[in-house]
């Protein structure tokens, strides 16, 4: 096998992206098709080598091809561009215009993506090498100082000041709770039982989020170094990595890294020479959100129906086959070994007074640059969604934005400049979760998504205790009437009522945080509810009960794409003259008022 | 004779699969995955030899195939259609897209057309959340769908032989 340098100046890196989001879009036919064409080819100045690596966080714009270390950027690259890359910039040294990023604002092009808004605000910690390496390779990790850390804490630091290290740089978990990760690790190593566990929390629940994915997928090896250096700091036997049985790409990478961690010695007997004896097994999930709760979890791990039980005693004490045990979430794994390397107070130096570090969310929806971004705790979801983001797809007007997954809220246009932490997330009624940002715009119906949500919990409710089981379907109940016309004005008491009571009387935190998105909807969005109710009428064009599409005469200019676009052929209309929705055929999918560059589709 | 050699290759695939794991209870969930990829459902065989495998009770086993979404009883159609309903697709319009099969096909999610064609199925976020909505045909991942291309990618599939 021939070994190769990530940055080297006298050897060229193709990077192709492939994860899920660029593969979906064909990056897999541009790998195999570059790998072709560098074959034998003798006609470069340097050596060049293809690399297929993890998301880059703008699947929005892939697939996406890196050329190193001239450091340019292409994107929506498909198979056919790959004889022109080759000929023009690789042997020419000529950039591709076509092919290069273009700021959909400014329409200014770029030659790097680093240059761009959506990256230069970003502050990778996490993600650091997702993108840049090769995930099957150890050897690519190794180049960006993997495993260092590793041999930093066991070479050069005794348990008690890994554990020290870790509560000292302030990192909170991120898998949903943001507890501080170093506590957690005290009060395992602190009770006197053996042996003890690690555990990965790869379930990665929340439906419209995927970092852990992403993780896992683009950079194995940070994980389980994390896992290592704990198993080391609370001496831990075995670990476990417990992942959605869905994510093919991640237990395939993850398959590799362990073994090729194994034949490294950083996972088995004596690692290092030390006498750390620990090795790492994968767990696939059955695909059910509450089993990524914590005892849920345990519970399916040890072959059982994954149902969370009474946390009186914390799993430190007695988790795992009812013994010690520290479980986190994959990115607060990830986070591990830059704490150990570069040390807790340079990395505290980033983030806010109460949470420190970086934040890794999956901004999706109504923006324009979907993708997954990583910034400093304390960025303002303005800087997110507008900087980063690019602002509101199609000029539309934002609405909300919903964080913290199905058990967080929706905040509104007036919070956008909360500097987003776990606890302002809190103080304004919904939670940082895992680092889901669902971007919602006028087209967003706030009932809808209210029960869009309900109804994902009620679902997902594992029936064990009265209050979420059977309060979360009379919440569904309830919104889905509101949602048809049939909504009466008592419903909004009722829905707070019972909100209020499952919050109190769920056993686990899937139901008593299940009224969240019902009442920060309530509260911020009130309105909408009240036009469902009392006007029967939905303001965003989305309950199909309540909507009538009309086209204004005054804004149509008759360029018919609307027309083009409708699927039932509900619009009529001469070219350049104003058009018409018989509303008998339109089966109110919203393509003509999605399509329309004029604004002239409105919502009766 | 036909269904009877079919039934010993079934049973063959089933020993195989629960044999290729130890013998405790932790590898249950493991064993049914591997089942349901094999078959596209969980045969009622299949689940009894697992029981027998891991010492459980069969009880046990039924109740984690009804609790894990990734398990199925039923037998699923030679197509299946997965619609992401995750926040991302539904807010870009995944439920028009599971009305317009319903509307096309007769079918809810969960269900399968009576020729055994066709199942449709809803999952979470598939990790491609930029190209909303997003369908999954057979593995096959059509990005940005609308109605006129989700009629297009049903009438491809009807159209394919067996
Ligand atoms: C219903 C429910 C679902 C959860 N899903 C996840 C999940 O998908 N991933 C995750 O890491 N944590 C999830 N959690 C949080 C875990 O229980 C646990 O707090 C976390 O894994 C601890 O790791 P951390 O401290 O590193 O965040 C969930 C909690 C609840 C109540
Ligand atoms: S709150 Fe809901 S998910 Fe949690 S134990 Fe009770 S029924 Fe199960
Ligand atoms: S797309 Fe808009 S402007 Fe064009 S015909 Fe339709 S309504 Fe009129
Ligand atoms: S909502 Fe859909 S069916 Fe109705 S007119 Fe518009 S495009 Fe046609
Ligand atoms: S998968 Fe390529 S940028 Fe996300
Ligand atoms: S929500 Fe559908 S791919 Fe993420």
């Amino acid at each position: 096998m021939i070994k190769h340098q990530v940055n080297n100046p006298e050897e060229r890196m193709i990077l192709v992206c492939c994860g899920t989001g660029c593969l979906a879009n064909g990056s897999g036919a541009v790998y195999e098709e570059l790998c072709r064409a560098l074959e034998g080819n003798d006609r470069y100045q340097v050596k060049t080598f293809a690399k297929a690596t993890g998301c880059n966080g703008l699947c929005e714009k892939g697939p996406l091809v890196k050329i190193m270390p001239d450091d340019i950027t292409y994107c929506h690259v498909q198979a056919e561009d790959v004889s022109e890359i080759v000929e023009e910039t690789l042997i020419k040294g000529e950039l591709i215009k076509r092919l290069m990023y273009r700021d959909p604002a400014t329409k200014q092009y770029y030659r790097s993506h680093h240059d761009t808004d959506f990256y230069k605000k970003q502050h990778k910690v996490a993600l650091r090498n997702i993108g840049e390496i090769d995930p099957a390779q150890v050897q690519d990790y190794l180049e960006r100082g993997g495993y260092q850390a590793l041999e930093k804490a066991i070479k050069t630091m005794t348990p008690e000041e890994v554990i020290e290290e870790v509560l000292n740089a302030g990192l909170r978990g991120r898998g949903g709770g943001g507890f501080p990760t170093g506590l957690k690790w005290k009060a395992c190593a602190a009770t006197d039982k053996q042996p003890r566990y690690v555990i990965c929390n790869g379930d990665e629940g929340d439906p419209g989020a995927f970092m852990d994915r992403s993780i896992l997928e683009g950079d194995p090896h940070t994980v389980l170094e994390g896992l290592i250096i704990c198993a080391y700091a609370i001496g831990a036997s075995m670990g476990y990595i417990y992942v959605r049985d869905e994510y093919d790409l991640a237990v395939k990478n993850l398959t590799t890294a362990i073994k090729d961690a194994r034949k490294c010695g950083y996972l088995g007997r004596n690692i290092l020479g030390s006498s750390l004896s620990f090795d790492i097994e994968i767990v696939r999930g059955g695909g059910a959100f509450v089993c990524g709760e914590e005892t849920a979890l345990i519970n399916s791990i040890q072959g059982n129906v994954g149902e969370p039980w009474d946390k009186y005693i914390f799993p430190t004490e007695k988790g795992l086959w009812e013994q010690p045990t520290v479980i986190n979430n994959v990115e607060t794994w990830a986070n591990v070994p830059v704490i150990i390397n570069a040390g807790s107070d340079k990395f505290a130096s980033i983030g806010t007074e109460g949470s420190k570090g970086t934040k890794v969310f999956s901004l999706v929806g109504k923006v324009v640059n979907t993708g997954l971004v990583e910034v400093p705790m304390g960025t303002t979801l303005r800087e997110i969604i507008f900087e980063i983001g690019g602002g509101i797809q199609k000029g539309r007007q934002f609405k909300a934005v919903q964080t913290g997954g199905p058990s967080g809220g929706c905040i509104p246009e007036k919070l956008l400049d909360l500097p987003v932490d776990f606890d302002t997330l809190s103080q304004a009624g919904s939670m940082m979760g895992s680092g889901g940002l669902i971007v919602m715009d006028d087209r967003t119906c706030m009932v809808e998504v209210a029960r869009y949500y309900v109804n994902f919990l009620a679902g997902e409710s594992c029936g064990k205790c009265v209050p979420c089981r059977e309060g979360i379907s009379l919440l569904l109940d309830i919104l889905t009437r509101i949602c048809e016309g049939k909504g009466k004005l008592e419903d909004l008491d009722l829905l707070e009522s019972m909100s209020k009571t499952i919050q109190q009387a769920a056993l686990c935190a899937l139901g008593r945080t299940a009224p969240n998105p019902v009442l920060s909807t309530l509260q911020y969005f009130r309105d909408e509810y009240l036009e469902h109710i009392n006007n029967h009428r939905c303001p965003a064009g989305v309950c199909k009960e309540l909507t009538e599409f009309y086209i204004d005469p005054e804004l149509c200019n008759g360029c018919g794409r609307c027309r083009r676009k409708c699927p039932a052929d509900a619009v009529t209309g001469e070219k350049k003259k104003a058009h018409e929705i018989d509303l008998s055929k339109c089966i109110t999918c919203g393509e003509c008022i999605n399509n329309c560059k004029f604004q002239a589709v409105k919502v009766k | 004779m036909a269904v009877n050699s079919q039934q010993a290759a079934d049973r063959q695939a089933i020993e195989k699969i629960v044999n290729s794991y130890p013998p405790e209870r932790r590898f249950t969930l493991a064993i049914m995955q591997d089942l349901q990829k094999h078959f596209n459902y969980l045969p009622k065989e299949a689940l009894q030899m697992t029981a027998v495998h891991v010492k459980a009770p069969l009880s046990a086993v039924f109740s984690m195939a009804t609790f894990y979404k990734a398990f199925s009883l039923v037998p699923k159609g030679r197509v299946i259609l997965k619609v992401c309903d995750g926040t991302a697709c539904h807010i870009k319009g995944s439920n028009v897209m599971i009305d317009e099969i319903y509307k096309t096909l007769g079918i809810k999610p969960g269900e399968t057309t009576p020729d055994g064609e066709f199942s449709l199925e809803t999952v979470n976020c598939l990790g491609a959340c930029a190209l909303a909505p997003v369908l999954v045909a057979n593995e096959k991942v059509y990005a940005k769908i609308t109605p006129a291309v989700l009629r297009d990618v049903i009438k491809k599939y009807q159209g394919v032989e067996q």
